[in-house]
Formats: C-alpha cells, sequence, structure tokens
C-alpha cells in the first residue's frame, strides 16, 4: 500500500503514444534494413547465413552475379508476419548488409502488406555499421578490387617463379 | 584374390576393436564412426600422407605412455596396434596444422560456392582451431577460365593434392597440373582454357575446399542445406550412376553424384553432372497444346478441352499405335502397351538397334554370363574391348577400366607387401605398368593410352578379329576371314591374354550398328565360359532405359510397316533421330491423329495433333533398367508446374477413358509396377525393389529437405502470405519437407548426405560400410539377370557380309562424343558449349589423294542424304574409312555403317 502511493510521486513511465514518441535505443531491434557500402554498392553478397539464422524462417533470397562478379541478391524478402525480431540475422550477416533499426511502426489491415521485398529494404547508407566493405576483405575480385589488392595481401603470386 | 578377410584386435583410446587388416588406420576410425581430420586421403585415391592433419598417437605396448605422432592414414592396421586419437598431444598438433594451413586462408565463406558443404569448414571445427592469430599479409593467386563446367578460385587452396591425384591419376587427364615451388604451388592449366577430361566436375567434390566449384550450380547459386532433393539416377546414358538431384524455387539446381558401391561409387561423369539443365530449359512443354485442323498452329488448351476432345480417339473403336521410348521409364512404356495393346506396342528405335538390343537381352537372359556393375569392371585383370568407344559412349565405363589396367600393378605391389591404400608407393612400384587391355575400334579412342594393344579398322575387320578369337579358344565357334594379314597373330595373343586372365572382361555394344561386332563379343564370352566359369560381358547401350524397353514385348516402329492408325502415341521420343526422314514422314501420314510426350519441342513433336507437357526424370518417379540389368529407380525432386505430368499419369488417364467400365485401378506407380511384374515374368523381381510409397520412419516419409532448410514461410509470400500445406506426393516415399527421421534412410532413398559435423560430401562415409566398401543396407537396384544356369553354347555365325564399297566412295562408321551425341544433355546450356559441329574423320592419305585438309568444310553424301561436315584429318581413321558425328543436335539421322563420298564446298 505504501509502495504504492510512493509511485504515486515518481515519474511516469507510460508515453503518450502515438503523440509522445518513446526513445529508442541505437541497437534497439525493430524493422529490417538491407544497408549500401559507401560506395553505393549494395553490401549484401546474398550468402544465406540470415536465412539460415532465422529461427521462423521468414527470410528467403537467390543469389545472382553482376557483371564483375559481384554477388548480390536477386530478390530479398522478409515476411514480417512471421518475423520475430530477433536480430539473428543481422548476428549471422558477415558484411552488416542486414541490421534491424529502432522502427516498430509497422502495423497493417492486411497480413499481405507485411510482406517486404528487396525494394523496401533497401536504403542508402552504411546504417550502424559505417565503414566496413567486406570485398576489401575478402581473397574474391569480384569488382571491388583486384587480386592481391584487398586489405593484408601480397601480390598475386607468379607461377613461373621457380625461386626458393 | 583370397575372399577371406584376416580380422586384428586394436585399441584405440582405451577401447578394443576387432578390425579389418589390410586397412589403413584412418580408414579404418572412419567405419568405426571415430571422426579423424584429414584431407588428403580419399577412399577412392587412397593415402599420400601429404598433408599431415590425420596425425594420432601411436604407443608401442601397454607400458609406453609416451607414444608418438604418426599419420593415420599411412599407418597399416596391425594386430596389437594402440594409438590414441584425443591424446592431447595429437589433438594440439591437429590444430596446429590446420591453423598453419589457414594462413593464407581469404575470407571468403560468405561468397564461396562451397560454404555450408566445405571439407575444410568442417576440418577447421573438427580439430578445434577456431580463432585466427596470423595476422600477416596473405598469399594470392591468378585464377583460371576453366571452362564451361568448373569455376577456379585458387586463393582457397589448402595444397591438398587431391585434385590433381584424381584427374591425372584416377581419370587419366593430362591438361591440370601444380605449377610452382614452395608454398606458391599453383593448381590449374598451363594456361585458361576449357579441362578436356570428361571427369572434370567430380573435381568439385574431390576438392576439400572452394578452388574448384560448379559454375552451372553458380548461375543460380543455392547453399547446401537449402536444397530439396531426391535420389535419381542418370539418364544420360546406358549405365545408369546413382545421383542426387537438387531443387530450390522450383528450379532443377545442381546434381551431385551418389554413392552406389557396386554402380558410380564416389563419381560420374560431366555429361550426367551437367547435363541436367535442360529441365531448367525456358522453351520447355508447359501446356497442353491441339493443332484444331491439320495446317492449324498447336495452340494451348486446358485439360478439360483436352479431356472432351480425347474421349473419341480413344473409343474402343479406335485403333492405338503406341511407339515407346528407350529413354523413358518402364512404367511409362508399360502404361503405354496397356492403352495400345501388346500387339500395337512399337519400340521407338530403328530395327538394327531393335535386333541388336535384342540379341544381347535374350543372351543375358539365357547364357547364365555374368554382366558385371562398374565395380566388377574395375576388378577384371584383363580386358578386351570389341568396338566401343567406351570414353564417349559410356564414360563410367572407360573410368572403371582405367582402373582395372592397375589390377596386374596391384598384385605386384600386392606380393611386395604394399598395401593397396598406399597410392604413391604403389604406383612408383608399378611405373607405368598397367593390365593388359585390348582394344579393337575405328577412330582413335583416349583408352589407346593404357592399351596393350589398340586395332584400328573397319566395323567389319573389328567383327572378324572378335570372331577369330573365339575360334581360337573353341574350334566350334565360327571362323571368319580377315583380309588384313596381322589379325591371326593379334587374334592368338588377345585369346590368349583372356585364357590366361584371372578376370577376363569383354566390353562390346551396339554403338557401331553391327551385328558383327556383337555377335562376335558373345562369341568371345561364349567360348571363355566353356574354358573357365568367371567370364564378365558387358555390353553398352545406346540410352538410359534401353535394356528395360529391350525386354519389353514388341518390335521396333521400322517394322510398322503399312499399318495405318487412327491415333499414333509417341511417348518421349524424336523419331526422326531414329530413322530416315521420308520413312518418318510416311509414317505420320498414315495416322490420323499423332500424339506425342515429350520435355522439349523436336521435329516429332512439330508434327503432333496433340501435344502433351511430359515430366522429366527431375520431376517424377520412375524405374530404368541399366545396361548390367539393374533396374534403379529414381524420385521426383521438383514439383510438376503448369500442366506437366509424368508421362505414366497421362498414359493412366487415357487407360482410364478408354476402359470405361474403370477395369484398371492404377492410382499411383507402385500400382503399375506391381501390374508389369505380374504381366511379363522378366520384371517380377520389381516388386521386391522396396521400399514402395508407403515405406514410412518413426510414421512418416523421408524428409527432401535438409534440417536447416530455410526460408519455408517466405519463399512463397509474394503469392500468398499464409503457408499452404505439403504437396501430396503419393508416388514416393519421400516428402517435400524437412520434418521427419533425417539418419539412415534405407539406401535407395538416400536423398542427401548429412551428419553431424560433417557437412560437406564427405559426410558419406557414415552412409557406407567402410569408406570405399557397399552402402549400410546394401548397395541400390535389383539386377534382372541373376542368376540363372548356364546354357550350352550357342553360336552366332558370322554372316556374309559384303564390305564391297563403291571405287569412289568411303566406308563411313559412326562418331560419338560425350557431348553431343545424346539427346537431352546436349540442350543444356553448359553442355552445348562443348559440342563441336558435325565433322568427318579421315585418314592422312586419303586427305592427299583428295586434295583437302584438316578444317575444310565439305558436303557429304551418303546414301541419298547430304549434310555438310568439318573435315579432320587423322584419329586413327584408316585409308578408305571415315567417321561420321553421331545424333549431334540438329542432324539428320543416318543408318551407319555406311558409304558416302563428299565434295569441297
Ligand atoms: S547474411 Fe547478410 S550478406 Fe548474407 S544474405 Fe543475409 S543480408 Fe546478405
Ligand atoms: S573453401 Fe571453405 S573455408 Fe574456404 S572460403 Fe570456401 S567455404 Fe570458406
Ligand atoms: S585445389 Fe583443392 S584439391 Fe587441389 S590441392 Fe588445392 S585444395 Fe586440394
Ligand atoms: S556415365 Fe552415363 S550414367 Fe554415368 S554419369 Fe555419365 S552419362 Fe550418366
Ligand atoms: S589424410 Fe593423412 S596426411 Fe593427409
Amino acid at each position: 500500500m505504501w509502495l504504492t502511493f510512493l509511485h504515486v510521486f515518481h515519474k511516469t513511465e507510460t508515453v503518450e503514444y502515438p503523440e509522445v514518441k518513446p526513445y529508442l535505443a541505437p541497437r534497439y531491434r525493430g524493422r529490417i534494413v538491407l544497408t549500401r557500402d559507401a560506395d553505393k554498392k549494395e553490401r549484401c553478397v546474398a550468402c544465406y547465413l540470415c536465412a539460415a539464422a532465422c529461427p521462423v524462417d521468414c527470410i528467403s533470397l537467390q543469389a545472382a552475379e553482376g557483371e564483375d562478379g559481384r554477388r548480390y541478391p536477386e530478390f530479398f524478402r522478409i515476411n514480417f508476419s512471421r518475423c520475430i525480431f530477433c536480430g539473428f540475422c543481422e548476428e549471422a550477416c558477415p558484411t552488416y548488409a542486414i541490421q534491424l533499426v529502432p522502427d516498430f511502426e509497422m502495423a497493417e489491415y492486411d497480413r499481405q502488406n507485411m510482406v517486404y521485398e528487396k525494394e523496401h529494404l533497401l536504403i542508402s547508407g552504411e546504417g550502424k555499421y559505417p565503414g566496413y566493405n567486406f570485398y576489401k576483405n575478402a581473397g574474391v575480385d569480384m569488382g571491388v578490387k583486384g587480386k592481391g589488392e584487398g586489405e593484408n595481401e601480397e601480390k598475386p603470386v607468379d607461377v613461373n617463379d621457380l625461386l626458393p | 584374390m583370397s575372399l577371406e578377410v584376416r580380422m586384428v584386435k586394436i585399441t584405440i583410446d582405451g577401447k578394443s576393436y576387432e578390425v579389418k587388416a589390410e586397412k589403413n588406420l584412418l580408414e579404418t576410425c572412419l567405419s568405426l564412426g571415430i571422426d579423424i581430420p584429414h584431407f588428403c586421403y580419399h577412399p577412392a585415391l587412397g593415402s599420400v600422407g601429404a598433408c599431415r592433419l590425420c596425425a594420432v598417437k601411436k604407443f608401442r605396448d601397454k607400458d609406453d605412455t609416451k607414444g608418438r605422432i604418426v599419420m593415420s592414414c599411412m599407418e597399416p592396421v596391425t594386430e596389437g596396434l594402440i594409438v590414441s586419437v584425443e591424446d592431447p598431444e595429437a589433438r594440439s598438433f591437429r590444430a596446429s596444422v590446420i591453423e598453419s594451413l589457414m594462413t593464407n586462408h581469404p575470407h571468403d565463406c560468405p561468397v564461396c560456392d562451397e560454404g555450408g558443404e566445405c571439407h575444410l569448414q568442417d576440418m577447421t571445427i573438427m580439430s578445434g582451431h577456431t580463432y585466427r592469430r596470423f595476422d600477416f599479409p596473405k598469399r594470392t593467386y591468378v585464377n583460371q577460365d576453366l571452362g564451361p563446367f568448373i569455376n577456379h578460385e585458387m586463393n582457397r587452396c589448402i595444397q591438398c593434392y587431391r585434385c590433381v591425384r584424381f584427374y591425372r591419376d584416377y581419370a587419366g587427364g593430362r591438361d591440370l597440373n601444380v605449377f610452382s615451388s614452395r608454398n606458391h604451388v599453383y593448381f590449374g592449366r598451363h594456361k585458361d582454357g576449357t579441362l578436356q577430361n570428361e571427369f572434370s566436375g567430380n573435381l568439385v567434390e574431390v576438392c576439400p575446399t572452394g578452388v574448384f566449384t560448379d559454375k552451372t550450380l553458380k548461375k543460380h547459386f543455392t547453399r547446401k542445406w537449402d536444397l530439396s532433393n531426391a535420389p535419381s539416377v542418370c539418364v544420360h546414358c546406358s549405365v545408369g550412376c546413382n545421383t542426387i538431384a537438387s531443387e530450390r524455387y522450383g528450379s532443377l539446381r545442381r546434381i551431385m553424384s551418389r554413392y552406389n558401391g557396386a554402380v558410380n561409387g564416389y563419381f560420374i561423369c560431366d555429361r550426367g553432372r551437367f547435363g541436367y539443365e535442360f529441365v531448367n530449359d525456358e522453351k520447355r512443354i508447359k501446356t497442353v497444346m491441339l493443332r484444331a485442323d491439320k495446317g492449324a498452329e498447336l495452340e494451348p488448351i486446358n485439360d478439360e478441352k483436352l479431356y472432351s476432345n480425347l474421349n473419341q480417339s480413344f473409343s474402343k473403336k479406335k485403333n492405338i499405335t503406341g511407339i515407346g521410348s528407350p529413354r523413358a521409364t518402364l512404367e511409362s512404356n508399360y502404361a503405354l502397351m496397356t492403352l495400345a495393346g501388346k500387339e500395337n506396342f512399337y519400340h521407338g528405335i530403328s530395327k538394327k538397334e531393335y535386333l541388336l538390343t535384342k540379341t544381347i537381352s535374350d543372351y543375358f537372359l539365357t547364357s547364365g554370363i555374368h554382366t558385371p556393375s562398374l565395380k566388377e569392371i574395375e576388378k577384371a585383370d584383363t580386358i578386351f574391348i570389341l568396338g566401343e568407344d567406351l570414353t564417349n559412349t559410356a564414360p563410367m565405363v572407360a573410368l572403371a577400366v582405367r582402373q582395372a589396367a592397375r589390377n596386374i600393378p596391384n598384385e605386384e605391389a600386392k606380393k611386395n607387401h604394399i598395401p593397396l591404400w598406399n597410392d604413391i608407393a604403389v604406383r612408383e612400384l608399378g611405373q607405368n605398368e598397367v593390365s593388359p587391355i585390348f582394344i579393337a575400334t575405328t577412330y582413335n579412342d583416349s583408352l589407346d593410352e593404357i592399351a596393350e594393344k589398340a586395332f584400328r579398322s573397319s566395323v567389319h575387320e573389328i567383327a572378324n578379329l572378335g570372331y577369330s578369337i573365339a575360334r581360337n579358344v573353341d574350334e566350334k565357334a565360327p571362323d571368319a576371314k580377315s583380309e588384313l594379314k596381322d589379325l591371326p597373330e593379334l587374334a592368338v595373343r588377345i585369346s590368349a591374354a583372356l585364357l590366361k586372365a584371372k578376370n577376363p572382361l569383354i566390353i562390346s555394344g551396339v554403338s557401331n550398328g553391327d551385328e558383327g561386332i556383337v555377335d562376335a563379343a558373345l562369341n568371345i564370352a561364349s567360348v571363355l565360359r566353356s574354358k573357365r566359369s568367371n567370364v564378365m560381358l558387358s555390353m553398352i547401350l545406346p540410352e538410359c532405359n534401353s535394356m528395360g524397353l529391350s525386354l519389353m514385348p514388341g518390335t521396333s516402329f521400322e517394322d510398322l510397316g503399312n499399318k495405318e492408325s487412327d491415333t499414333l502415341i509417341i511417348l518421349e521420343n524424336d523419331l526422326y533421330r531414329r530413322s530416315g526422314n521420308d520413312f518418318v514422314n510416311d509414317l505420320f501420314k498414315k495416322s490420323s491423329q499423332i500424339i506425342v510426350l515429350d520435355h522439349l519441342n523436336n521435329r516429332t513433336t512439330e508434327k503432333s495433333d496433340i501435344l502433351l507437357p511430359a515430366a522429366t526424370f527431375a520431376e517424377s518417379e520412375g524405374t530404368i533398367i541399366n545396361n548390367e540389368g539393374r533396374a534403379q529407380r529414381f524420385y521426383k525432386a521438383v514439383e510438376n508446374k503448369n500442366q506437366v505430368k509424368e508421362s505414366w499419369k497421362w498414359l493412366v488417364d487415357f487407360i482410364q477413358i478408354r476402359e470405361s467400365d474403370h477395369s484398371y485401378s492404377w492410382n499411383r506407380l507402385d500400382d503399375i509396377v506391381e501390374s508389369l511384374a505380374n504381366e511379363l515374368p522378366v520384371f517380377s523381381k520389381l516388386t521386391k525393389y522396396m521400399p514402395d510409397a508407403d515405406f514410412r520412419m518413426l510414421n512418416t516419409k523421408i524428409p527432401r529437405q535438409t534440417m536447416r532448410y530455410s526460408g519455408r514461410t517466405a519463399i512463397n509470400a509474394n503469392i500468398a502470405v499464409s503457408e499452404t500445406g505439403l504437396p501430396a506426393d503419393p508416388d514416393s516415399p519421400l516428402k517435400f519437407s524437412m520434418e521427419g527421421q533425417q539418419e539412415n534412410p534405407p539406401s535407395s532413398l538416400v536423398p542427401f548426405y548429412w551428419t553431424p559435423g560433417w557437412n560437406s560430401v564427405q559426410a558419406m562415409y557414415n552412409y557406407l560400410n567402410e569408406p570405399d566398401g557397399s552402402m549400410k543396407g546394401g548397395d541400390p537396384g535389383i539386377r534382372l539377370f541373376e542368376p540363372v544356369p548356364a546354357a550350352d553354347n550357342k553360336y552366332f555365325k558370322p554372316e556374309i557380309r559384303s564390305a564391297e564399297v563403291k571405287k569412289d566412295e568411303l566406308q563411313i562408321f559412326p562418331l560419338y562424343r560425350i557431348f553431343g551425341s545424346e539427346e537431352l544433355s546436349s540442350m543444356s546450356p553448359s553442355v552445348s558449349q562443348m559440342i563441336q559441329e558435325p565433322s568427318l574423320l579421315i585418314n592422312e592419305k586419303d586427305a592427299v589423294n583428295l586434295m583437302v585438309n584438316d578444317g575444310d568444310l565439305v558436303m557429304l553424301e551418303i546414301l541419298n542424304d547430304k549434310i555438310k561436315v568439318k573435315l579432320k584429318i587423322g584419329y586413327g581413321v584408316q585409308p578408305g574409312m571415315a567417321a561420321l558425328s553421331m545424333n549431334l543436335p540438329g542432324m539428320q539421322y543416318f543408318e551407319l555403317p555406311g558409304s558416302g563420298k563428299f565434295h569441297k564446298l
């Protein structure tokens, strides 16, 4: 009783949503986005790891290859009516492409509208993790850097060289 | 060969086991289910001790506590052996080996097609190397373009040497090698270019990393865990290699080899691996098409309209003629036979091919001669190849012959107490010695390099050689007169070798279209059989179900003669590939209505009045019979779309229309198989080909999908957000789901290989009794030809055939190509890049006489036909002879052997 009475003097926790928006930390797990590298190219390399990590299997995509060999998702679909916002996809993503952002205002009258395709997911920036470009760290040449030009790489071996 | 297996007692980590001697410790542990990481050891390639990853600790005796580190793959299993796999020092040794292998490994897994089924990933986890400490720059390599089949990403190499050992030592390839030195070694070709070996696709599975990956998969890349798989059987030649067909988003994504200890073992050929793409062809027949009147165009119609149309065609008053196919399943052919009636069922193959395959299947049914599986071919120690260009007509048989070539040197190794798994030692000892192999063909054969003698002549003389060999063994066998001086001597040499051999093998087939060759081969088998009991005869047939079709009633459709029919039904068959244009055109004119069932458009489908979309091997269940008489069933990997249906389902529908009393209650595949087994005794064993569609494990069907199949709730969400139920799938014991028991399905129903800790194909070990042995539960397939009591020899007499050719003409023999000569695989984009233009091989002397050069385009006239071909000079073709590409896409049918002449264009 005393405790209840004391609470009368506390600051109210209830927020008058939607008039007042609550504070959401940057790491809040809300709507999922696909980010881009600083050069504006899609970060996602269509590795399927997020899809595999998803406990409700609500991510589906198909890998494709650009002219320069760069891997990207031909389509990328998230069924938000199934998503539980666990963030496993973000954890699994080796390229920081998929990120959960502080936005939960996704209610729809029609469940079908909860199915997001790539055009709905893709944003134009790097999101929470600026500066990382997967291809500069990988060994492959997929249009971003040549063989041996990546971070921490030696020049390609000269196969005709037999020096010890 | 002594059959008894010596057993020894060994102790592993304090537990004692009784195991087979003559194995190495790694193999033994893997068959006991004890995981030891390894790279360079491969069950089919043996051990070389190169990677140092399989280290374990070996103790001198019980009192030895210190022990020493040995490589388990190089350690023979001997009585009283005491080892420890778990020993901390051995563990840390393995972890540091993999750590150093990984120092240069690129950060590629997300874009690496091996990821998720990578032996290197598995081994890294298994060895416990989890954190990268090496921080210095990584070595890099430039990749090569290796052609339409294989992608190359050299950075990922861990120098295990498996690729070159497979490619060069096992498959006889020349153009892949190791270059440079020290930590710069490079595995590739001397320069960019298409890999030439017919088995290059196996590099995808042999290489434990993502250096060599499947380029066709890359075009629609899917991870292993996302694939929905079905046990399948290759339909691109008569060998019947077992495969795994994998689907995602409704399209067939790849074909991998499926282990069958009796048939293809770990490998398949490139035609089988990359020929699948035709299934996904945009131009597939997807809807029922109807031609309203003769002369009108084919128009798509719906099922309802089709059936109202068919009610008349199938009324009892109408006569129906059915033409079956050697590339359709037994069930479809049988359903067609039932619909048309036995007397109206014809085999959709030329008369000659019919007679040849019939001779062969009758012979196997009655003679008691053993027709070997591929594994048994590998055991032969003397081989005579009569007329077949194996590499191009039955590629995996050629690969088996290459292994058989090592049996004599292997004997030598055994005498010197070198275990056969000790690959380098055995090869060093054997050097270039090979078992006696004799090859008689019309043009150069890639197996020539391992042949003791390669004989080049005409089809006629090759048959004569065969007859003479038989005659040398048994005087009662008929002889044939040869015009060649050195033939008798060669015949004596070959017959002596065959008589001396422990496991002699004759390989021949119908590819030359010559009775003489087939008869001579059977005669040799018969005479040898009268002298000894273990003779093997392998006959290569043209297509995947040629054997099955030849065991059915009916004759060649060329026997149709003047018979007219109200309705002609053609099952999965382009008749223009089987007979001359005139004959087929005439046949079509004589039929009021032509119904064709097929996958892709061809010249026959163009002539149809009703065209029905037929499911391919990947979209249906069905049984086919390979050249050794082994019945094998494939299962559906891809769900049918649009109006596509299994041919047998269409035909069962038609039977039901025709038999309006519904006397046929065939509801599913098993019902047809049962009927077939009851009606035709030669197929009676088929019903024993369990498990049928009612088979259940833990009360449920076997899942086609892996445990980590992703995207279930999103795949179809763009169409409808509510998930739908599973497809019904009543014909198979498999289901399109990830739920159910994944471990230990029956050997014929293994949809994929995956066991805890083993994500790569190497998970196969856990499905086998021992790494290079048979599958747990027995190798799949049921043989129809065994056992029959030996019959008395009856010999085939050589026909008096004139090898007479007009003065200015060349004798022309068929030339087969692995890529191009088979109909379905030729329609795959990757394979079609490998198809050469129609060519004619001629002798150098003829080229000089006729004043033509290599590469010249000429117009060849044979019989009444003409074809533009490119000349190629040499290739072992003898003077006065030529070899013409067979069955390339777009080519008309030629009955070969024949004769003809050409003029320059
Ligand atoms: S894990 Fe990241 S890179 Fe991989 S498919 Fe998902 S979003 Fe793309
Ligand atoms: S080879 Fe294996 S470990 Fe290496 S990048 Fe590919 S998947 Fe990763
Ligand atoms: S390319 Fe593959 S198989 Fe060949 S050595 Fe390298 S890792 Fe081994
Ligand atoms: S040998 Fe024949 S059955 Fe085997 S994979 Fe090749 S084409 Fe297919
Ligand atoms: S597997 Fe034994 S050393 Fe490589």
